[in-house]
């Protein structure tokens, strides 16, 4: 056995997962309170790093540190996003409410090929470089070829905000209301929940969850287009999935899970089929256990 | 008043939120940044009057419902639908465009009929996906894959064996079935939201085993030299080729309508409509749930591997990037905005999304996201689709038993 | 995209449409330009549309060819084969004399028999699959660039004799071009069996980051990486190579010869290995034709223009040297006469390929890719 591989493979999982992670929360959110898996919700990732990028991209022009840009980019981006959530689900969803199954799912697929192509049209087709806005740190230095500066501030950036999050749910009047309409919105709204609220609510912090992710994973891997949103968005959704769709820790875990899971499996077996194990991973878990790690099987009423 | 400040408030907030995208585009290696304030004032005015327009495409909406709820008047149909239920409307109709689709390849050129062989592929997926989305109501998202399934049966079989086009017809379409049947007991325990992904994930997987399994399949490169269908033995042109192949679909396409029609109102159809709406329900009636799914799966998919061997002998070209999740949501599209379990509407869906953007190619760039406002439009709007599907109506002259309903 | 964009596209199309149905009356040579005009690959389709325009003008403007006229068919395949099969249709039913075209070489394939049953010549400044020529299935094909074994072949021996590479590893995208090249990397190695081939991996376009494939080139202890594919990965796996400390060389393709990928890796691009087309920059020829493109469009070409400009000087100069645009004369005259274009003197062989075009090696030194001699 070779360890060092073993743990530069776990390291770059590591990585990987806290990402998918970041996304997988605003999937977990939305289902817990409205069942409705928000396809659109990669969109919003990709929307992220493209309003990062152009935040970058006019800061460079006049010159501004790497750091301060950083924190403008990771801001500006977390706004707009937080936006284009909120009107997401008041265009796409929330005329929708208490349509048949389908027609919500079908209308987020319709946003996010909307999405996508608007991108296309305003902005590019085109993968488009992203500065590094990250330095290497000096004390990094020792293990840089495993573990480099960029992984370290993803996986601490994933850490904190997910840890805020918590101790917001946990103990927040808001995130208590949040828990209340997650589960049983009719007996919140009684209660005087303002369950459209709730709702916008959760939208907006999915979406700056997965704004984060977006220019964090931009600045690390240097590239980015329209299409970033559709592969982390699925994969992101397995992660919530594999974690027990609805339980944040949940997703936390899954993305984790996941992201050691390709790291792996590339490593030891082959990085031709990396996706097709994340895949089989998700219809597997489906099958055997739709419930998730952490999920309790949704009891059917009659 | 009220509106028209409602309309400033949305308008100034999506200028607000396409900013960035629209109006900045930033070159971060030349570090020019180019500012496109014309954009602005685009958003801002569109905006403003769709606002109006999606206001009062509420208002209309919740107006219907109410007017629904309350007396209970039948609903107005579109004019189309109604049309086609008229007998007398119906007959020459169809006898005439039936006659002008036979005498098609004569009167157009061999791009138009072409282009026509693309339509009536998509009208036989569609027709396939119908059974299992807008029939059965499962929402299925990988049917590209079953259509690859069935391409790829083909394509494979004339590569290694020289296996010819009709022999390979009928095997397509059973591996396809036999692909969607194994598909269906796995997956039969799962809820909508979860079956879409598990399909759509299941779609990739072929996929990317497509691709990445080079020896078999080429990759990326895919195969080649595929034969075109031979008639008795002779070798055709390509124009000819052509034709005939527009006849082979045309053909399929009908037998599809038909079959279909007729799966509707069969025991099996029945069984199926009634899962979508209550699936409790069904199981309490004794319907036998695991083999009806199953079958709705094997029935769709089958149409699929059809068509995709047809597909792979008309371009005598694949490789894997023709069966991505693009085309399964296209024929997904064709389903949903024709009408869920409308045959009418799979026919007006696919010429929407296959004719219009071939005949305006200067719009393609503007297609996709046409296409996709429409797709959330339509179900904000129409969720029923442009032909709502009905129910047969079952007409008893019995005067007694008449009587006894009424008792 | 913009919304006067819009306009004038709707103008185009409806223009298009008007005028492209009735094309029989005119007795004019038609040029067919078939390619990716529009989707996620417009940028390789686009130029050869220019390069086509700039030299139609031109001829022209000049009298035209054999005292006719030059028109041009200009397509939109999307680069999807299903997409080329009708644009070639179209173009055979249209009466096209000859081909530009196609751009990808998935939609080639696709287009080509009904090119070969038209008997129509096709000549691409960018399909580079080897079995497009090497097969023998496609005698209407031509192309002004070299196939992609050629290149694969320069690198392999450029890595081992050049570098003096004992362990490689070879990496691609997945895609048609870079795993075909990567493909043919790895059998000349093998073949060649003065060095091994310690690690055959594929990269995930869009996937978030590459560290296990970086982290299996560290424990491959690889002396040199031959990566085949485009600048995106490339200078994406660079990066996340130099970023983890790894020093091994990188020899890579033509889709890597690109001054974004310099600009994109930044410091890291710095010796950095890619073969390209032989430097050409200084024929006149070429000079020309840059200017030309410059006046006409305000800007400075894109990819394979040279080439497109020089497969439409070719084809235009057989089609006046035969005297005619019958198929076996001009067919002749493409093989048995050199024309000067601005790739080069070019002449082509019988399966279709063009002589007196192929690669080289540059390097990437100061921030410029230099031309190795």
């Amino acid at each position: 056995m070779d360890w060092e591989f073993f743990i530069e493979l776990g390291l770059g999982g590591l990585t990987r997962g806290s990402i998918y992670a970041l996304i997988a929360i605003g999937y977990t959110m939305v289902y817990g309170i409205i069942e409705l898996i928000n396809f659109a919700h990669g969109e919003i990732y990709m929307l992220g790093a493209f309003t990062g990028l152009i935040v970058a991209g006019v800061m460079g022009v006049y010159g501004f540190p790497a750091f301060a840009i950083l924190l403008m980019a990771i801001v500006i981006a977390i706004l707009y996003c937080a936006a284009y959530g909120y009107t997401m689900e008041k265009v796409a969803y929330k005329p929708l409410r208490g349509a048949a199954r389908l027609s919500p799912l079908i209308s987020a697929i319709g946003m996010s090929l909307f999405l996508q192509n608007y991108i296309i049209l305003a902005q590019t087709s085109d993968f488009l470089p992203f500065p590094t806005l990250i330095p290497d740190f000096e004390f990094m230095e020792p293990i840089a070829h495993i573990f480099g500066s960029t992984d370290l501030v993803i996986v601490a950036a994933s850490a904190v905000s997910m840890a805020a999050l918590t101790v917001f749910i946990k103990f927040t009047k808001l995130g208590k209301a949040m828990r209340a309409t997650a589960q049983n919105r009719k007996m919140a709204m009684l209660l005087g929940i303002n369950a459209d609220r709730i709702i916008s609510t959760t939208f907006i912090i999915g979406s700056s969850l997965a704004a984060l992710g977006g220019v964090l994973i931009s600045t690390h891997s240097g590239q980015l287009n329209f299409m970033i949103g559709f592969i982390a968005g699925v994969k992101a959704f397995t992660a919530a999935v594999l974690g027990g769709i609805g339980s944040i820790p949940g997703a936390m875990l899954g993305g984790l899970f996941l992201g050691l899971t390709e790291s792996y499996a590339a490593g030891y077996i082959s990085s031709d089929y990396e996706d097709v194990f994340a895949f089989s991973l998700l219809v597997i878990f489906l099958i055997f256990r739709p419930s998730g790690i952490l999920g309790k099987a949704p009891v059917e009423k009659v | 008043m009220q509106g028209l400040k409602q309309s400033i408030i949305t308008s100034l907030w999506f200028m607000f939120l396409t900013f960035p995208i629209m109006v900045v585009r930033v070159n971060t290696i030349e570090n020019t940044v180019e500012w496109r304030w014309m954009n602005l004032a685009y958003v801002g005015v569109g905006i403003f009057i769709l606002s109006f327009v999606w206001r009062w495409a509420l208002a209309r909406k919740e107006a219907k419902q109410y007017e629904t709820e309350t007396t209970d008047k039948p609903k107005k149909q579109l004019w189309l639908s109604r049309a086609m239920e008229e007998p007398a409307v119906a007959k020459p109709a169809l006898a005439a465009i039936f006659a002008l689709s036979v005498a098609m390849p004569f009167l157009v050129s061999t791009y138009q009929t072409n282009i026509f062989i693309s339509f009536l592929l998509y009208v036989i997926l569609g027709l396939g996906l119908n059974i299992i989305v807008g029939v059965a109501g499962l929402l299925f998202l990988g049917h590209a894959a079953f259509y690859a399934i069935g391409a790829y049966s083909y394509a494979l079989l004339n590569h290694y064996f020289g296996i010819g086009f009709w022999v390979a017809l009928p095997l397509g379409g059973i591996l396809a079935c036999l692909g969607g049947i194994l598909l269906a007991f796995p997956v039969l325990r799962l809820r909508g939201d979860y079956l879409a992904i598990v399909t759509l994930g299941f779609g990739e997987i072929i996929r990317l085993v497509l691709e990445n399994w080079s020896d078999l399949t080429g990759g990326p490169s895919g195969i080649s030299n595929i034969d075109r269908p031979g008639l008795f033995g002779m070798e055709l042109s390509v124009a000819d080729a052509n034709v005939y192949i527009y006849y082979i679909v045309l053909a399929l396409a009908i037998i599809t309508m038909i079959a279909v029609q007729r799966l509707k109102n069969s025991r099996i159809g029945r069984a199926l409509q009634a899962l979508r709406e209550d699936e409790i329900a069904c199981q309490a009636m004794g319907i036998d749930r695991v083999n009806v799914k199953v079958m709705a799966f094997g029935l769709g998919t089958a149409w699929a591997g059809f068509a995709g061997v047809i597909f792979a002998a008309k371009t005598t070209f694949i490789n894997p990037a023709s069966f991505t999740f693009m085309e399964s949501a296209i024929i997904l599209s064709i389903v949903v905005l024709g009408g869920m379990g409308s045959n009418l509407g799979v026919i007006l869906g696919s010429a929407f999304l296959v004719l219009m953007p071939e005949y305006l190619r200067a719009f393609s760039e503007y297609r996709m996201i046409l296409f996709a406002a429409a797709m959330v439009l339509m179900m904000v709007f129409r969720p029923q689709g442009l032909i709502a599907p009905k129910g047969r109506k079952y007409h008893v002259d019995d005067p007694d038993l008449i009587k006894e309903g009424d008792a | 995209m913009t919304f006067s964009g819009l306009v004038k596209s709707i103008v185009t199309g409806l223009a298009v449409t008007a005028f492209c149905v009735p094309a029989f009356a005119a007795d004019t040579i038609k040029l067919g330009v078939a390619g990716a005009h529009s989707g996620d690959l417009a940028s390789y389709g686009l130029p050869t549309v220019n390069a086509a325009k700039v030299v139609v003008e031109k001829v022209n403007a000049a009298g035209g060819i054999n005292g006719k006229q030059v028109e041009l068919l200009i397509q939109d395949d999307q680069c999807k084969p299903e997409q080329a099969t009708n644009v070639a249709t179209k173009l055979v039913s249209d009466g096209a004399n000859v081909v530009l075209g196609h751009i990808c070489s998935g939609a080639t394939k696709a287009a080509l028999p009904i090119y070969t049953e038209g008997k129509l010549i096709a000549m691409s400044p960018s399909a580079t699959n080897p079995v497009l020529t090497q097969s023998g299935d496609y005698p209407t094909f031509f192309r002004t660039i070299a196939s992609d074994d050629m290149q694969a072949r320069l690198g392999v021996d450029f890595a081992i004799d050049k570098l003096g590479a004992k362990k490689i590893a070879v990496i691609h995208d997945k895609g048609d071009y870079g795993k075909g090249y990567a493909e043919f990397a790895r059998k000349f190695i093998e073949e060649g069996g003065k060095a091994e081939v310690v690690l055959f991996e594929g990269v995930t376009p869009g996937a978030p980051d590459y560290s296990a494939v970086v982290q299996k080139i560290r424990r491959s202890k690889a002396d040199v990486v031959i990566y085949g594919g485009y600048h995106p990965e490339a200078s994406k796996l660079v990066n996340q190579m130099r970023k983890k400390r790894i020093k091994a060389k990188f020899v890579s393709d033509d889709g890597v010869k690109d001054d974004t990928f310099i600009k994109v890796a930044g410091k890291n691009a710095e010796g950095v290995y890619a073969s390209g087309p032989i430097d050409v920059s200084n024929l006149p020829m070429y000079k020309e034709a840059i200017a030309a493109h410059v006046k006409m469009f305000g800007t400075e070409p894109g990819a394979f223009y040279p080439a497109a400009y020089a497969a439409t000087v070719a084809m235009l100069t057989a089609i006046e040297r035969a005297g005619s645009t019958d198929y076996d004369a001009v067919t002749a005259k493409l093989r048995s006469e050199f024309v000067d274009t601005p790739v080069g003197k070019i002449k082509f062989n019988e399966r279709g390929d063009a002589e007196g075009v192929g690669f080289s090696m540059y390097q990437v030194q100061n921030g410029k890719y230099v031309e190795l001699k």
